[in-house]
């Protein structure tokens, strides 16, 4: 196989790349327009309202995409970082709402609190409050992560680390009602910004807000994934020692990927606010931060749109479901987890590569030869592009079954065929 | 290490990016606001929506408030329907989960266009919807006793407030001469707010509180907290505990030695369809607080009972939460009938001005127009060994409802 290593390689790699690149530009246009021309034209204020719900999930998607996809982290606790950002979020429109010096109504009711808490103060000033939305779970995420990644911890002692963390960010937030809106979480937000909420032109400005930021955060992913980094990201997930043998330092690679998912979930949950309106303890704890990896890996969790797309396919899903048959849906998204995993391993995010091969290989041809079980093809994919199959897992649920093997949660798709053909 | 290829590809996204932006922000502008969704009441029939948990913890007893929604429907469709149109039921799942609720209430009140809507249980649910319906002046009916501190203008509670629950089996404790009390409670809302108004309650009527401990929703390890509470020696147990927990928690009671002749547990969220869940062996004798029980006489409840069992089955009982939902229908109704329209700002009006009474399974029920709630007799019962929970004491008569406690000076630091 030619690498990028080699100057037949890197030839190739050019002409790739500008085709990939005019790939993307097209990709990035067409998502732009349906998200701000087609959207908001075809669905009307409540729909709308619902999407913009959706897009916050698939910004903390792109996130786990980085993180899991190509870092091999199975982040199970993103909802901590999507609480932080939403709660820091909420808790500056509550004081606002409230008015200068005087406290949110929650708490007069539940906490009989007298004077702000100081852990409340600085988030009257919304530069602060905006600041903290992404800041604020990225610290978190780096400290976390630089006591976790340089131990070495990892594969399924990392998930349980960090869903232990999503149970306990949730218990706090309960046994802390005076000052957290316990189980209630933070709700009945009137204002952003200065702009009332309940005007339906404003929640169309949030949605445009929460579209903008999912493409930005996309342009984000794609950057951080095309670097150099982003190679070495994938060669951490594959090969984490002999990442190290080659002298680089696998924890700070991992530690990015780690810190730049947090601040996407922060966003997310910043965003999700006056999305929705509410911010509590049940989007923080196990159940949501699973939910969202669910969303990853139907989609193909390391693509760069699979994710999102996954995530918006899910919650969309839901709804659709549970409004059709409120008694029984949760029946149909589990039958519907089940056939994605069956026959489409890679997740949706993997349909336009398998079209794609299935075109490649002449009608009657046999496809490429299985690689040995066990067997991993050998470094990172050369264009980490839109949609490309060879990046994506075999199975969503690869390695969280298999555990047999060291490591099994971060390796790669063990058995993807190969679609090279000799130049 | 973090050098970039393709810099173009990221200039031209975020250009376009901020171009369509901007040009999505301009198309807003400008545009009014539209206007509110109204109750569709143009064809032969009338939406409402049925908003329960019918999956999730919350789901064994929001399914039962269902169907005692359903069965008003139905009664009142066989009588002819509201206003002379039948009543068209749309049910949506809340999936005890609290954005859920307020997705699907926006959904019935936009898509649907429902009349009203009626469910919720959890208080968590139920502030969670609150801004929904007030933001599209739409109404709710919430059937389940809470921890009061509120007053929605589009919300009628049709369970009892705390002065209506807590407040009287404190008095019913009182008087039984239990001078000290141990408070176990699930960690939420409503077991928090609750122990707070029995600490009030306590503290100006001589009455000790030698512990308050809770639980996570869901947790089923209680052995610590009852060696605590059998240590403290106190003279009964107040249990705002919600769903699994209580199995757990009354399991451990009985094989710790504590029965209810020696230290009876009272408890606010344990009616019928628990006690047949949670085994009879390990209630009987203990104590419960609500307004309404299976066994309450009266040719109301015979009627209710009867109806409920042709069309669920003989084994289902009925039980509070219940029974306030299936009244809730019929108030709606009454109150649409003397408005004599569907209109929400009617409809309220109708209530506030007074006399919107029914003849409830309870007894007779009346809105308190001010409040938005409902005038109930307080109910202290026992469990029997047949699952059933017989009545020991009553108000009298339907107490006022009280929400913000403003009657009684001892709670006046509360709200």
């Amino acid at each position: 196989m030619t690498g990028p290593g080699t100057a037949a390689g890197r030839g190739r790699f050019r002409l790739r790349a500008s085709q990939s690149r005019a790939r993307t530009a097209a990709g990035f246009g067409l998502a732009a327009v349906a998200l701000f021309a087609v959207a908001p034209l075809a669905l009307g204020d409540f729909r709308l309202n619902l999407l913009a719900k959706y897009l916050c999930m698939a910004i903390v998607a792109v996130g786990i995409g980085l993180a899991w996809g190509r870092g091999g982290m199975l982040v199970l606790g993103q909802g901590v970082f999507f609480g932080l950002g939403g709660y820091a979020m909420a808790m500056h429109l509550k004081l606002a709402d409230a008015g200068p010096g005087d406290l949110p109504d929650f708490m007069r009711l539940y906490g009989q609190v007298e004077r702000l808490p100081w852990w409340w103060e600085p988030f009257t000033s919304p530069v602060f409050a905006l600041a903290a939305v992404v800041l604020v779970p990225m610290a978190l995420a780096f400290l976390l992560g630089s006591l976790v990644f340089r131990r070495r911890v990892r594969g399924a002692y990392f998930a349980i680390l960090s869903q232990a963390l999503a149970a306990a960010m949730a218990i706090y937030l309960i046994g802390e009602q005076g000052t957290t809106g316990g189980t209630n979480g933070l709700t009945d937000i009137q204002g952003f910004f200065g702009y009332d909420l309940a005007d339906p032109a404003n929640q169309r400005v949030v949605y445009f807000i929460v579209a903008a930021c999912l493409l930005l955060m996309l342009a984000v992913a794609r950057q951080l994934m095309l670097s150099r980094y982003g190679e070495l990201l994938v060669a951490t997930r594959d090969a984490e020692e002999r990442v190290r043998f080659l002298g680089y330092d696998p924890a700070r690679v991992k530690l990015v990927a780690y810190v730049v998912a947090a601040g996407m979930a922060g966003l997310a949950g910043a965003l999700f606010v006056p999305a929705v309106g509410i911010i509590s303890p049940a989007l923080i704890g196990v159940v949501p931060s699973i939910e969202f990896v669910i969303g990853v890996a139907l989609g193909g969790r390391a693509t760069l749109v699979g994710p999102a797309l996954g995530a918006v396919g899910l919650a969309w899903a839901k709804t659709a479901l549970s409004e059709q048959f409120p008694a029984g849906w949760t029946y149909f998204e589990g039958l519907l987890f089940v056939l994605v995993v069956a026959f489409l391993p890679g997740g949706l995010g993997s349909v336009a590569g398998l079209v794609r091969r299935r075109r490649a290989v002449p009608a009657g041809a046999p496809e490429a030869p299985e690689a040995p079980p066990g067997v991993r093809p050998g470094g990172p994919p050369e264009v980490p592009s839109f949609l490309d199959p060879r990046a994506a897992s075999s199975s969503p649920l690869e390695g969280t079954v298999d555990g047999a093997v060291d490591g099994a949660l971060e390796a790669p798709a063990p058995g993807e065929p190969t679609r090279e053909v000799a130049p | 290490m973090f050098r970039v290829r393709g810099h173009r590809t990221a200039a031209t996204a975020a250009v376009l990016t901020a171009a369509l932006m901007l040009g999505a922000c301009g198309r807003t502008t400008g545009q009014g606001a539209a206007p509110q969704a109204s109750a569709d009441t143009s064809g032969a029939t009338v939406k409402i929506g049925l908003l329960n948990s019918l999956s999730g913890t919350m789901a064994i007893s929001e399914v039962t408030v269902k169907n005692a929604l359903l069965l008003a429907v139905e009664e009142i469709n066989a009588a002819g329907g509201v206003l002379g149109k039948k009543i068209e039921p749309i049910s949506e799942d809340g999936a005890s989960d609290w954005p859920t609720f307020a997705e699907k209430s926006q959904k019935l009140i936009s898509q649907d266009r429902v009349a009203a809507v009626f469910g919720c249980w959890t208080s968590a649910s139920r502030k969670a919807v609150k801004p929904v319906y007030e933001k599209n002046k739409a109404l709710l009916f919430y059937p389940v006793q809470y921890e009061g501190l509120e007053q929605s203008p589009y919300i009628y509670y049709t369970g009892a407030t705390t002065n209506q629950q807590i407040v009287p089996a404190l008095d019913y404790l009182k008087s039984k001469g239990k001078t000290s009390l141990y408070l176990v409670g699930s960690d939420y809302v409503f077991p928090r707010t609750a122990n707070k108004i029995i600490k009030a309650y306590a503290a100006a009527n001589g009455m000790k509180i030698l512990g308050e401990e809770y639980a996570p929703l869901g947790s089923t390890e209680f052995s610590t907290i009852t060696n605590k509470v059998k240590a403290s020696g106190a003279s009964a147990v107040f249990n705002t505990l919600n769903g699994d927990s209580n199995v757990a928690f009354f399991k451990e009671y009985k094989s710790a030695g504590l029965t209810a002749a020696k230290m009876p547990v009272l408890s606010v969220s344990i009616a019928e369809e628990e006690v047949k869940s949670i085994g009879t062996q390990y209630l009987e004798g203990q104590l419960t607080a609500w307004n309404y029980y299976q066994t309450t006489p009266g040719k109301a409840n015979e009627t209710f009972v009867k109806a409920y069992k042709a069309k669920y089955g003989q084994d289902k009982p009925t039980s509070d939460p219940m029974e306030a939902a299936y009244v809730s229908v019929h108030l709606w109704k009454a109150m649409v009938e003397k408005a004599g329209s569907f209109d929400v700002e009617k409809v309220r009006a109708a209530g506030a001005g007074g006399g919107i009474t029914f003849d409830a399974p309870e007894g007779k029920v009346t809105v308190d127009g001010p409040t938005q709630h409902v005038f109930k007799t307080a109910r202290i019962g026992e469990v029997g060994p047949d699952g059933l929970i017989s009545e020991v004491w009553n108000s009298g008569e339907p107490i006022k409802p009280d929400p913000y406690l403003k009657d009684y000076d001892w709670a006046s630091g509360l709200a």
